[in-house]
């Protein structure tokens, strides 16, 4: 279907994109995009609006499939075979721009979606949570400063609080990978504070790849960073590298 | 306040509900019967047996109900087409019931039904095979709905057909079936459908204690699917489909097959469904191929929404009130009939769209702020349509 | 039942037969004789031509076909017009003989019965027509009646009528026929009964004349479109002693009409594909806008095509109520803006009243608007009556005109076709052209960005609704075209439009152009081959398996959708 045209990437290359080309319409949202994060890296990736940054995660997440081009997760998992289902279960979590938590499940009930286990129909329709699991969920509430509302429709919750859950229900099913959309978009600075702090400590032990607008939240995390524009890598560095570099000033700046 | 919301924390299968559970059958399977058979019929007390078909039919509607609700109320499938799978197990014990008439038939003829005979055909189609065994009949009743429920739902879950264009795909189902099941050639009797039925397993159905007997089977039929939709609501599968319903791509990232959690609730649906149209059909005593008309299944969601849909005693409530009305309605007053339907699909999805028992849950929820101050609020209907719309 | 009934009622018949046959040789001899008789006295009194009738209505009464069928040719011969009652009284079984002979015509108008003398014309009192041998006919006389009220309303002063004579004159060539039928065409001044007796002539010579003359009637045969000469030509060309030049010809000639046939029936199929399309088109339309623009599922859309219809009846009765009747033509352009207008206004209605609170809730906005649509359904069954009312085409709508031979274009079909594009194209100018459009597309597109600019969202809304119901409305004036209305008019359509939009792709005017066309044709073409329901179901089957391929319709925008 997809034609690779390289061999397949080294095992310590945990998410692989080469010339990865997705249009609508004829508009191009990536083009020819090649990406590679590394295992246990922490990475932020930034760019104008319509850069392609959202469409990237849609097409390692398996929502949109691209026309061309090789997604490769572990070296060896060809991501544009795969569906969203598929995808989720080899460990590549994803938070959404928007908070979309299950409001009409309780906040409980949303982690035990969430909760590391067997995702087959058949299994589900039979599950019995064990008391293992229960307690882990307790910790996670607790971790997320949700405990209280533990029996709350998550519908209910305030539009940060949903945030927190979201990022609950990443947490607690250990995934190696977590690909973050605007995770700090509608939080007040303290939130935002508390957020960059739970990264940096999730990052200790996973990958994680954040997209953000907000500068002072990138600079926080203090990790590499790409900068995508028109749906290609523009510039990848540190942070003062992006900043100094004359062709990100001149799109950001539009000069 | 909704069945299968609780976690832990509260036991679905409280001694509480297999209390209620019990005296709600109990009424059913042992009063009614014995208000029939036992109290004199100029008793104030006394189901008379006219009353007892129409009990057991109205006991049918619920199971559909039932059926429609654990797709819609919970995984938020408005399937348009259920009437179908209603009316395909009514086929299967049609048919059975056909065969066993034998040669008491107008032409007599002992291996034909009489339309056959009367088509001028000589043999009987492959698809009749076996229906003159009870227990092979009985199977088909279950598989044909099940299995064009797995695969229409195979094909349209697999493409993601979702909201109203799934309704409207399994309204063009039922719509094409209906079509199909008016041919005369189709071999299931056309226009007149199935009818003149004798006797079922050897028991007569004019007998009243025949009658009795099915409404009992009704009854007892109604319990298990009941007990069977409650299972796997409450399951975590059941919190799938809720979960579902309100964020699709977001259980997909999660990991679970949307598809194939979909795709049994529609197939298990089904084969309720098929299973109250098989009790239906030999207390009815005719099935014929109006009852694949898509109205059927669109008053079949009204039943659904007048209960309150996403809690399984509001459907099977709901399709016992508007039936009753209906009964009494399309007698009393035939010409108010379509305007009180009408009414009540417009008022209960504006005013009312959980139902009699959302109303109900709501007057409780009420009375519990007073001592609960962190109550939930009620949530949003439906709020993946409202996020594609904006 | 019916079957059962006809099957009955073929076996007493054959039985009858049986019986006739059964009693034929007693009779055998005199019947001869009298053959003889009345074939000498009719060759006697030749130069007479009254009494050469007289002599040929009485053998009408003769015993046995063979007598009976010289007095139908010999009335035919005549070509007196008096025959013609005659001979269609003996077709419908109402000749009866008299214990004299002589013939009489039985006519029951109005409950009361009339005996005539059919050689005279003079009414006959005082006799009951039960008490009279009737006058049987087999279906070989049946044919030749046919074929001699053929050749003698040849001459009749209505032009339709001969036009019927000669094409009669082709289904059952006769070889009797060639002299009326070479008169009549020597009198004939109507281009079309012209062509039609040189057919029918040609087609008597192909069987009765010399061998120029076969081929002379094979080259006019061949150059019709007339299944019926293709017919005729195919039993020629099964002679068996056949000259093989003539069979050439023959089968040269089968070929061309084939060829021709071929074509008409292509060409008539796609108009009526066209057409069916394009009553789709209408009815979907307005769906397209309010389910596609607005992404409201209105069921009541239906209805909202049958209260237009009803408008169109109401002005029609108006019309003919209290304007002179020289106006009723006028009755529907009046028709089309009343039903928009009215439709529109209910649509706003609804949209005010019930549709915007339930914005967003697509699945609870179905099942309300079919309350709605059960709720108008019985209301205007309480007002009108459940019987369908007949809404009468204007005269400029009636009829039609052959296009090719053998397909005719009628003017209703052709106008709705007309009206149809008329109404997309002005529908297409709105949404692309005017403020209204421009605003109607920024809230479809983005809601709260046209609320903040000012856009009056709400009033939007109602308008676009009202469109949509409105476009219904003048659908259902067309539908009042071509077909009865009844409360249940919407409902026959509603599936289909759903299907149009669906197919089509939601939100876009040239999908449902195209899902309607494409429908309308397949629908068609798949007709003939699989029967009408048969057809249908292959229709719905094809879409429910279509969708699984493109969820969105054939036309739908790929793009980034939002998240979740």
């Amino acid at each position: 279907m997809t034609p690779s045209p390289a061999p397949h990437p080294p095992p310590e290359v945990l998410l692989y994109l080469d010339g990865v080309n997705v249009s609508f319409d004829g508009f191009k949202a990536l083009n020819d995009l090649s990406l590679v994060v590394e295992e246990g890296e922490l990475r932020t990736i930034i760019g104008p609006n319509g850069a392609g940054k959202t469409t990237m995660m849609d097409v390692v997440t398996g929502k949109t499939r691209p026309d061309s081009g090789a997604v490769f997760f572990r070296g060896s998992a060809d991501l544009t075979r795969l569906d969203e289902a598929q995808i989720a279960n080899l460990g590549i979590g994803r938070k959404f721009q928007r908070p979309t938590v299950f409001e009409n499940l309780t906040v409980f009930e949303n982690l035990e979606l969430a909760l590391a286990d067997s995702r087959g129909t058949w299994r589900t329709l039979f599950a019995r949570m064990a008391l293992e699991q229960r307690e882990r969920i307790q910790a996670t509430l607790t971790r997320i400063g949700l405990a209280p509302h533990s029996r709350k429709p998550a519908g209910a919750l305030s539009h940060g609080q949903k945030q927190w859950l979201e990022i609950g229900m990443l947490l607690i099913h250990d995934r190696q990978l977590l690909l973050l959309d605007e995770p700090v978009a509608g939080m007040t600075d303290r939130e935002t504070e508390a957020t960059a702090e739970l990264i940096l400590g999730l990052a200790r032990d996973r990958t994680i790849v954040v997209v953000e607008h907000d500068m002072a939240f990138v600079r926080s995390l203090g990790a590499k960073v790409t900068v995508l524009h028109e749906g290609a890598v523009l510039a990848e560095g540190s942070v003062e590298h992006v900043q100094n570099h004359p062709r990100v000033i001149e799109v950001y700046l539009g000069r | 306040m909704i069945v299968g919301r609780t976690t832990g924390e509260r036991n679905p299968w409280s001694t509480r509900f297999w209390f209620s559970f019990t005296a709600a059958m109990l009424v059913l399977v042992v009063l009614v019967p014995v208000l029939n058979r036992y109290v004199a019929p100029d008793s104030a007390f006394a189901v008379p047996d006219y009353l007892v078909p129409l009990l057991g039919k109205y006991l049918c509607y619920a199971m559909l109900a039932l059926s429609l609700d654990l797709v819609w109320g919970y995984a938020g499938i408005l399937s348009l087409g259920h009437g179908a799978f209603f009316a395909l197990g009514g086929y299967c014990m049609g048919m059975y019931l056909m065969r066993q008439i034998g040669t008491r038939g107008v032409y007599g003829n002992p291996l034909l039904p009489d339309f056959m005979v009367f088509l001028d055909w000589k043999e009987l189609p492959w698809f009749w095979w076996g229906f003159d065994h009870f227990a092979y009949a009985m199977l088909m009743v279950m598989l044909v709905p099940g299995l064009l429920a797995f695969v229409f739902g195979w094909l349209a879950f697999r493409s993601r057909v979702t909201g109203v264009y799934l309704s409207i795909i399994t309204q063009a189902m039922t719509y094409a079936l209906m079509l199909a099941f008016f041919r005369n050639d189709m071999g299931f009797g056309g226009n007149n459908g199935l009818t003149d039925f004798k006797d079922i397993a050897g028991f007569e159905l004019q007998q009243p204690a025949t009658r009795l007997g099915l409404y009992v089977a009704s009854a007892i039929g109604l319990g298990i699917a009941f007990l069977l939709c409650r299972f796997i609501t409450v399951s975590k599968l059941g919190r799938v489909l809720l979960a579902l319903r309100d964020a699709e791509s977001r259980v997909r990232f999660l990991g679970y097959s949307a598809t194939n959690a979909k795709l049994f609730v529609f197939t298990v649906s089904a084969v309720l469904a098929g299973i109250a149209g098989a009790l239906y059909v030999p207390q009815i005593g005719i099935i014929n191929p109006s009852e694949f008309s898509p109205e059927n299944s669109i008053e079949l969601a009204i039943w659904v929404s007048v209960g309150g849909r996403g809690t399984l005693s509001g459907a099977m409530l709901g399709a016992g009130l508007v039936n009753l009305a209906k009964t009494w309605l399309t007698s009393a007053a035939p010409e108010i009939w379509l305007f009180f339907l009408g009414g009540l699909f417009v008022l209960t999805t504006l005013l009312f769209p959980r139902g009699i028992v959302g109303i109900l849950g709501q007057l409780r929820l009420i009375r519990s702020r007073r001592t609960m101050p962190g109550a939930p609020p009620l949530a949003v209907d439906e709020p993946e349509a409202a996020k594609e719309r904006a | 039942m019916v079957l059962r009934r006809f099957l009955i009622l073929r076996r007493s018949r054959s039985f009858r037969l049986e019986g006739r046959t059964a009693a034929h040789p007693a009779a055998c001899l005199f019947r001869f004789a009298a053959l003889f008789l009345i074939l000498s006295l009719a060759l006697a009194a030749l130069p007479a031509r009254a009494d050469d009738f007289a002599a040929a209505v009485l053998g009408l009464a003769e015993e046995g076909f063979p007598a009976k069928q010289k007095a139908i040719v010999a009335l035919a011969k005549s070509g007196d017009p008096r025959a013609v009652p005659i001979l269609q009284a003996l077709r419908d079984d109402r000749l009866r003989r008299m214990p004299d002979g002589s013939v009489v015509i039985v006519a029951t108008t109005g409950g009361t019965t009339r005996l005539t003398h059919a050689a005279t014309g003079r009414d006959i009192a005082g006799i009951l027509p039960d008490s009279l041998d009737r006058i049987i006919v087999n279906n070989r006389l049946r044919g030749a009646i046919e074929a001699a009220l053929g050749s003698l309303t040849l001459f009749s002063p209505d032009r339709a009528v001969r036009l019927s004579a000669a094409q009669e004159a082709l289904k059952r060539p006769t070889a009797d026929a060639a002299l009326p039928l070479e008169q009549a065409l020597a009198a004939e001044r109507d281009g079309e009964v012209r062509a039609a007796l040189e057919q029918g002539l040609a087609a008597v010579r192909l069987f009765s004349g010399g061998k120029d003359e076969m081929l002379a009637a094979i080259r006019a045969l061949g150059a019709t479109t007339d299944p019926q000469a293709k017919n005729l030509l195919d039993a020629f060309r099964a002679k068996p002693d056949l000259d093989a030049g003539l069979r050439q010809a023959a089968e040269a000639a089968i070929a061309s009409i084939d060829g021709r046939l071929l074509w008409t029936g292509l060409a008539a199929n796609l108009f009526q594909g066209i057409s069916l399309g394009s009553v789709l088109l209408l009815a979907a339309i307005g769906l397209a806008i309010t389910f596609g623009v607005m992404g409201v599922i209105n069921m009541a859309h239906g209805e909202m095509i049958m209260t237009g219809a009803y408008a169109a009846f109401v002005v029609q009765q108006l019309f003919r109520t209290f304007l002179p009747p020289e106006w009723i033509d006028a009755y529907l352009l009046v028709a089309v803006p009343v039903a928009f207008l009215f439709a529109g206004l209910l649509g706003v209605v609804l949209e005010r009243c019930l549709i915007r609170f339930l914005y967003g809730r697509p699945l609870e906005t179905l099942l309300a608007t079919w309350g709605v649509s059960l709720i108008l359904q019985q209301a205007v069954r309480s007002i009108f009556g459940s019987p369908n009312k007949e809404v009468s085409n204007p005269g400029w709508m009636t009829g039609g005109f052959d296009l090719m031979g053998g397909f005719t274009v009628t003017w209703n079909r052709l106008y709705i076709i007309l009206f149809c594009f008329v109404v997309l194209g002005a529908l297409a100018l709105i949404l692309n052209r005017t403020s209204f459009g421009l605003h109607m597309r920024a809230v479809t597109q983005n809601r709260d960005m046209a609320a903040a600019m000012g856009i009056r969202t709400a009033r939007v809304d109602a308008l676009t609704f009202g469109l949509g119901s409105g476009i219904a409305g003048m659908a259902g004036v067309a539908l009042s075209q071509i077909g009865n209305v009844s409360p249940n008019l919407g409902t026959i359509y509603i599936v289909d439009s759903f299907l149009v939009v669906v197919f089509g792709g939601v939100g876009n005017l040239l999908g449902t152009l195209v899902g309607a066309l494409s429908l309308g044709i397949v629908n068609k073409f798949l007709e003939p081959v699989a029967g009408a329901i048969l057809g249908k179901i292959v229709i719905l089957a094809a879409i429910i398996l279509f969708i699984q391929w493109r969820p969105r319709g054939l036309f739908a925008l790929k793009g980034r959708t939002a998240d979740a």
